[in-house]
């Protein structure tokens, strides 16, 4: 490689996770100032993404394998190992992560309660999404996992709206089961086969090895623990999405944690689930996948259509675009069921199109999702607080810029080609309408409704004659504008060039399928 | 990556320049600052002559090399397989690409006078150029995902551009109206997409040998079965058919068309008339090897031509009865979209785009006549409050003739040649001639409303409008046309003086009257020029054809019928001036045929309800389906996590009554008990009993705890 060229011999990784803590630390020592604290965390931040890219420039997408691989030993006796390491699909994840962190910080301009606090949880939060996306060993995987999830309680419990204190309790209460329901299963692996490391794990299943098969020989213990482990695995993921029915905690936590947060469990947290179930559930599982197929794409076409319908049924923009965010991330879903479906050989290509789809549309929705509630809060800002659809009206007259770029926001969401929502959406029903064509037709439902209700949000809020309360409301300062030009272009960039994601997960899509082969 | 022929020629190569130039006018009107209105008008009509001036080049080369030459580029990589997508050039394309930056260009240069007052002006030529990019790329696509994707975005513009007074209420209803109903027909559209790559993994059109409209995929498809007795490639057909009836406001999705007039008159002439419309009938033009694919049972063209007979006759009838002068060419123009299908469903490409060619001209010079109508009388548009402009506007009057008398059929003119041949394949048909008696009938209704039309605004003399309604006014207020205009004012009478429109909207009218009259010669029986280039034939000049297979026949039927429906209008509307206050009773309608059949004026004024059952219907079903998710949202599934909740809540209180009632009294007890012993201790140590204490007492509550804690677990 010509240029600049990366260093292999350092442990990037490690050093990824600890820039935010070191980060996070550092805006705790920063002055009382909120401007420090948010400058601080700024640096921080950049230097993360910074990090990422460099990663970037030193990934080689044609091979669909782990790199950056570290592994040492840690405590041997339990089959305990420091193991982190990305393929295309990692640094994927590791790229948005950094960027919805950045989206994060700057939607969070106007935090004037101990910033420094604030900005420190959401570095530290960060840490947990690099830690997540990267470790490859079960238990400390699973303390990533858990980091991420106590600052995102507190950012929400702390500074949250009027409900908050009932929305962070359900919040953690909700994803702490789901999280005591993977603990439990992995134990629980770990005592059938005696191993704690995804890799390894996911190397027995494709070597003919299920998991199902050691569990049901483990001694003293009844064949039903097999499905036991998968609905524990399956659960924790499943709530982390969400997935409907386990998604009623997403609505009033995202509409009252500050919208800074909601970016990040949007944008990135629910990111986590999709790429358990990826890196994880459809490695380990795939032969009990495909026995409760049909129930599962069931959940899926749900959360795809019954989100879009109680979407629309929404008069606060922070839970229209909550719901919104389910049947998005639905999508991924019924790609990601789409892609164990047993088949022929022949449909390679279209397993392939169905998880490329939903890999793509995580980066999508993460880009476009985020930016949606970075223009909630935004508005929150200028109208003091009120963000309900029946609030504004004519808006278009009065802040044109806003409007015009929240619009090509909401149309990125429709699935508007041109946009980046398209590309991912057409490759996972490509994918999937061969595959399982039932649910896929059912699933269409849901791009008309997603259509009905984000167009009731620009007609009811945009267009009609203006509101007399908000003739005054200011446009988009040019530091706002500056910040939000490179979103909204990257979203013209991936609509029309998805190649440029495509390409660094491809041969990782791929591997993957080699493994699952049934 | 060229296919086709070996050296193919600078256009070819350079095709993707014709929809791209617009673009990128769009793209910087779009950053442009709302001042910069000649930077965004010249950039809109700079970008849109040199389309032009290309798609003449690609037609000289279409007519020097009539076989298709296409040009696939890889888009995406999914697994060990590309996705092409590609650009093609064809006679339909050649033809469709000249039409569609004629047309454009045109209203381009008149949408400057029309909009000149307007205050997003920047904004307007930006989102026609948005439109132009997407129309042409429609136009060029060589696969049919790429055509999905440009008539999304053509979809778009629509939306936009419909919703373009976004401040008034009916506009931005009219816009999601737009968006939503047509959406509904690219669903079927989409899903007839995957349906036709999954089964022939591929979705460009053309691909030396492999796209999916070459013989062995069609082959394949009409060979595999579907359901309810229809080959693949029939279902396929009809899926995607569901997107053209959508775009091109077929039954049962017509409604959303005669509300996007409430978009300003350029974009009804050059979307909702000429261009975006006929995408549908574009559409099925492009696909129709598969439309017309040799399969067993249903066939897919049988239900293109009744559905296009049916909308043809039906939406006449309604267009009868209205009072706006754009909703009247609005039905029109469903109707004669309907024509068209027809046309595609009874005889082939040729029959129905040559009159998607000429309604393109003759209902682009009707809209613009009727803006220019529009913008003379100060906003108005009830032709009820119109009458006697035939003096005051003679070159829209004029024009506006030329366009009524080709749209009526009227021997001679453009729309009589495609019209006609319409109605000759139909009763040619062998599957029923009920559709070429919907036709003729609904050639009837056409030249009846279009002489109600004429005769309301350009003869008789000028009416008062009743009321100026405020939307109107303060509409009129906003293009800078105060209703008290003294320029506009006519004060002898104190009745606002309509006035003949600039020169930068009239000229546009004569070129375009100018096509609509002469066009029709490219394609007549005798010449038929048009038809075949389309179909890679030489056409020959042959005056005999007139005489064989009945043609004459059933132009004498046509004449006929047209003659007798302008005579019947003129015998209602022409007779006699209008007069809002002739009548002896001041309330009776207006109308004469009102007066006749009030309450089949009434359903059809009504637009036969159909609105209105959608509205109890279907949308109120979907309405409920949100509520319901909300409602199961909020009671039942969060009721169970609250009952959890409450479950969890219950057995904390209990565990902290345990704590407080059993737990602490005993320690309260031991605490006495330590403090007796402590107070003796001291007495006995003098050390720092507190520390002492305090452990104690810690120690205390965690065995105290453990105790409980681990006889329950």
């Amino acid at each position: 490689m010509s240029g600049l060229s990366v260093p292999l011999s350092l442990p990037w990784l490690t050093v990824l996770t600890a820039v935010p803590v070191a980060g996070a630390l550092l805006v705790l020592l920063a002055g009382a100032k909120p401007a420090a604290a948010r400058g601080m965390a700024w640096v921080a931040a950049l230097a993360s993404l910074g990090v990422t890219l460099l990663l970037w420039h030193g990934f080689r997408p044609a091979w669909g394998g782990l790199q950056f691989e570290e592994r040492r030993p840690w405590i041997p006796s339990l089959g305990v190992e420091y193991h982190v390491g990305i393929d295309g699909l990692g640094l994927l994840m590791l790229l948005l992560s950094a960027v919805v962190v950045l989206i994060s910080i700057a939607a969070s301009a106007k935090v004037r309660q101990q910033p420094r606090l604030y900005f420190a949880l959401v570095l530290l939060l960060e840490a947990g999404l690099f830690g997540t996306f990267t470790a490859l060993n079960f238990i400390h995987w699973f303390f990533y996992w858990e980091l991420s999830l106590i600052p995102a309680f507190f950012l929400v419990r702390l500074w949250g709206g009027p409900g908050r204190a009932q929305a962070a309790t359900q919040f953690f209460l909700y994803t702490m089961v789901g999280s005591v329901a993977l603990l439990l299963a992995f134990l629980a692996i770990f005592l059938a086969t005696g191993h704690f490391d995804f890799i390894d794990l996911a190397q027995m299943v494709a070597n003919g090895q299920p998991i199902a098969g050691l569990a049901r020989n483990m001694g003293g213990l009844h064949g039903a623990i097999a499905w036991w482990i998968f609905w524990g695995v399956f659960l924790g993921f499943a709530v982390k999405v969400p997935i409907v029915p386990f998604h009623t905690w997403l609505p009033s936590t995202y509409a009252e944690a500050p919208s800074g947060v909601t970016i990040l469990l949007t944008g990135a947290m629910s990111k986590m689930g999709l790429y358990g179930l990826l890196r994880i559930l459809l490695p380990l599982f795939p032969g009990q996948m495909r026995q409760v197929l049909t129930p599962l794409l069931w959940l899926a076409v749900a959360s795809i259509v019954f989100s879009s319908f109680a979407a629309w049924a929404q008069d606060d923009l922070k839970r229209i675009f909550a719901y919104s965010s389910i049947n998005h991330l639905g999508y991924c879903v019924l790609g990601i069921l789409a892609a164990v479906k047993w088949s022929a050989m022949s449909s390679a290509g279209n397993k392939a199109a169905a998880l490329d789809g939903a890999i793509l549309q995580m980066v999508n929705h993460a880009l476009t999702a985020s930016v949606l509630f970075w223009f909630v809060a935004l508005l929150e800002e200028r109208s003091g607080g009120l963000r309900g659809l029946n609030d504004f009206g004519g808006l278009r007259k009065v802040m044109p810029v806003f409007c015009g770029l929240m619009g090509i926001a909401i149309f990125s969401s429709l699935g508007l080609p041109g946009l980046n929502g398209f590309p991912g959406e057409f490759l996972i029903f490509k994918g999937a309408f061969p595959l399982v064509t039932w649910a896929a037709a059912l699933s269409v439902i849901g791009l008309l409704i997603t259509a009905v209700f984000l167009l009731g949000v620009l007609e009811r809020v945009f267009y009609r004659p203006v509101n007399p309360r908000w003739s005054g409301m200011p446009d988009l300062t040019g530091r706002e504008r500056l910040a939000l030009a490179p979103a909204v272009a990257l979203m013209f960039v991936l609509g029309l060039y998805p190649q440029l994601v495509l390409g660094l997960v491809n041969q990782t899509v791929v591997h993957l399928l080699a493994g699952i082969r049934p | 990556m060229i296919e086709g022929i070996p050296n193919p020629a600078w256009i070819v190569r350079n095709l993707w320049l014709i929809p791209v130039l617009p673009l990128l006018a769009a793209g910087l009107a779009a950053i442009a600052p709302q001042r910069r209105r000649r930077l965004s008008a010249s950039l809109a009509i700079g970008a849109m002559s040199c389309s032009l001036v290309l798609a003449g080049a690609a037609l000289a080369e279409a007519l020097h090399e009539p076989a298709r030459q296409v040009v696939n580029f890889p888009w995406l990589q999914f697994g060990g397989e590309w996705l092409r997508l590609g650009w093609i050039l064809d006679p339909l394309t050649a033809v469709m690409l000249v039409m569609v930056t004629f047309v454009s260009l045109l209203i381009f240069i008149y949408s400057v006078g029309y909009m000149d007052h307007d205050a997003n002006f920047t904004r307007f030529f930006c989102f026609l150029s948005l439109f132009g990019a997407a129309m042409l790329g429609v136009v060029v696509s060589n696969s049919l995902l790429l055509l999905f994707m440009c008539w999304e975005v053509v979809g778009l513009t629509s939306y936009l551009l419909i919703g373009f007074w976004y401040q008034k209420p009916e506009a931005a209803a009219a816009a999601a109206k737009a968006f939503i109903t047509t959406r509904i027909g690219d669903l079927g559209f989409f899903l007839g997409m995957l349906w036709l790559y999954g089964q022939t993994g591929t979705l460009l059109f053309y691909d030396h040998g492999a796209g999916c409209l070459e013989h062995s995929a069609l082959t394949m498809l009409a060979g595999r079965a579907a359901a309810l007795g229809m080959a693949a490639s029939t279902g396929i057909a009809l899926l995607i058919f569901c997107g053209a009836v959508g775009k091109s406001g077929q039954l049962p999705l017509h409604v959303w068309l005669p509300d996007a007039m409430e978009g300003p008159t350029p974009v009804s002439a050059l979307i909702h008339a000429a261009t975006m419309v006929a995408a549908g009938v574009f559409l099925i033009a492009r696909v129709y090897p598969l439309m017309a694919a040799p399969a067993a049972g249903v066939q897919a063209l049988t239900v293109v031509a009744w559905v296009g007979a049916i909308t043809a006759f039906f939406a006449a009838t309604i267009a009868v009865a209205q009072n706006d002068i754009k909703r009247i060419l609005a039905y029109s123009t469903v109707s004669q979209l309907g024509y068209m299908m027809l046309g595609l469903g009874v005889g082939g490409v040729a029959v129905g785009f040559f009159h998607l060619i000429t309604h393109a001209f003759f209902k682009a010079l009707l809209f613009l006549g009727a803006g220019s109508v529009i913008h003379g009388c100060t906003e108005e548009q009830d032709i009820r409050n119109m009458g006697g402009l035939r003096k005051l506007m003679p070159i829209t009057f004029a024009t506006y003739a030329v366009g009524t008398l080709a749209l009526c059929g009227v021997p001679l003119f453009s729309g009589f040649w495609s019209k006609d041949e319409i109605l000759h394949a139909a009763h040619g048909w062998s599957v029923s001639q009920v559709p070429y008696a919907l036709g003729a009938a609904g050639a009837l209704l056409t030249a009846f409303y279009m002489t109600r039309q004429v005769c309301y605004v350009f003869f008789g003399n000028r009416r008062q409008p009743a009321v100026v309604h405020p939307v109107l006014a303060e509409h009129a207020a906003d293009h800078g046309m105060g209703l008290q205009d003294t320029e506009f004012c006519d004060p002898a009478s104190g009745t606002h003086a309509a006035h003949e429109s600039p020169a930068v909207m009239t000229a546009p009218l004569i070129i375009l009257a100018f096509f609509a009259a002469l066009l029709g010669f490219l394609g007549t029986p005798a010449w038929p020029w048009f038809q075949a280039f389309l179909e890679g034939r030489h056409a020959a000049v042959d005056f005999g054809q007139f005489s064989g297979n009945g043609i004459l026949m059933l132009m004498a039927i046509s004449t006929a019928i047209v003659c007798a429906g302008l005579a019947i209008g003129w015998w209602f509307y022409g007779r006699r001036p209008i007069e809002n206050a002739t009548a002896p009773d001041p309330t009776a309608p207006m109308d004469p045929l009102e007066r006749l059949q009030p309450r089949l004026f009434h359903a059809l004024a009504n637009r036969l309800y159909v609105d209105e059952f959608y509205g109890m219907t279907v949308i109120r079903l979907a309405r409920a389906a949100a509520q319901f998710c909300d409602w199961l949202d909020r009671w039942v599934w969060n009721g169970a996590v609250q009952a959890v909740r409450w479950l969890v809540l219950g057995a904390a209180h209990m565990d902290a009554s345990f704590d407080s009632y059993v737990v602490n009294a005993g320690f309260d007890e031991g605490c006495r008990g330590v403090r007796q012993s402590g107070g003796m201790l001291s007495r006995i140590e003098n050390g720092r009993v507190q520390s002492y204490l305090r452990i104690l007492g810690a120690a205390l509550v965690v065995l105290a705890l453990f105790l409980v804690w681990g006889r329950r677990g």
